[in-house]
């Protein structure tokens, strides 16, 4: 039989891209999951609408987080170059490494990130 | 004392098969050359080959081909028994337990793009899930799954419609 383009192969394809749709709306909402790692192991994970400070000791001393409205930062770190301080005001699904002190902050569910991937 | 001689008479059907791999197999190599904009995202071209067979034999000759071409293709390339052969035969058993129900949708309304794009959704699905629970537990994939399921597509559909092609041009 001559096989075209048939009517259920628009379908299938259609389906596909709205389940794809979906998926990708879904992303990646901050669902207020907190968590707090210190070298590798889970030291706090927290619901981010409570605001607090969270402190870390890590090998260099002690890091804080700051739950602040419902928003996430490394407040404060002894780590020479500061570069999850820097990083300022995580968004949804971002996450803040401060590796010499080895302490990790997500928030959500990860998206895509090329330290995890 | 004669020795004892076994011989296994392969079929005029295994010997089709046989070079159906063979050619799927080698493309599989050919895609290994191409560079791949992120890792895990490839044009499954062998999967053509795969397509045919089950529209033209049936599933079992389809089972056949396309798990001889990932081990053949893995220890060409050596990389059997590792994460990514793993990787592989997930994503290959994935498909053809989805390919085997796919094969009843009736010809007249689900053509040979419906069946790529369903097989790829399932290839690519297994493949995280397998990667998520086993190769990276501390890291949740979920959120990659529409970057992933969007090559899915795209590939599904293409390859799709080069076996439409290819199995028209055979009957005209």
């Amino acid at each position: 039989m001559s096989a075209g383009l048939r009517v259920g192969d628009y379908g299938v394809a259609l389906l596909g891209l709205a389940l794809i749709g979906v998926l990708a709306l879904q992303r990646p909402t901050g669902d207020g999951r907190l968590v707090v790692r210190q070298a590798g192991q889970v030291f706090k994970a927290v619901d981010a609408r409570l605001n607090q400070e969270i402190r870390v000791p890590g090998p260099l001393g002690i890091t804080v987080v700051e739950v602040r409205d419902g928003r996430v930062r490394v407040a404060s770190d002894p780590s020479p170059r500061q570069l999850c301080v820097r990083q300022g005001w995580l968004g949804a699904g971002e996450a803040a490494l401060c590796l010499p002190n080895r302490v990790s902050v997500e928030w959500g569910r990860l998206a895509y990130d090329s330290l995890g991937y | 004392m004669t020795a004892s001689v076994i011989e296994i008479i392969p079929s005029a059907l295994d010997r089709r098969l046989a070079a159906l791999a063979a050619v799927a197999v080698g493309l599989t190599l050919v895609e290994a050359a191409i560079p791949l904009p992120l890792p895990g995202i490839k044009p499954g071209l062998a999967n053509i080959v795969t397509l045919i067979v089950l529209w033209r034999w049936g599933w079992r000759a389809a089972a056949w081909v396309s798990v001889l071409r990932i081990i053949a293709g893995a220890l060409a390339l050596g990389t059997f028994l590792t994460p990514s052969f793993v990787l592989s035969l997930s994503g290959g058993v994935a498909s053809l337990l989805v390919l085997a129900w796919a094969v009843y949708l009736p010809r007249r309304w689900f053509g040979p793009v419906s069946l790529s794009v369903l097989a790829g959704f399932a290839h690519i699905a297994a493949q995280l899930a397998v990667a998520n629970l086993w190769l990276m537990p501390h890291i949740s994939l979920v959120g990659l799954l529409p970057v992933f399921l969007s090559a899915a597509w795209l590939t599904g559909v293409v390859n799709g419609l080069v076996v439409m092609r290819l199995l028209q041009q055979e009957v005209s």
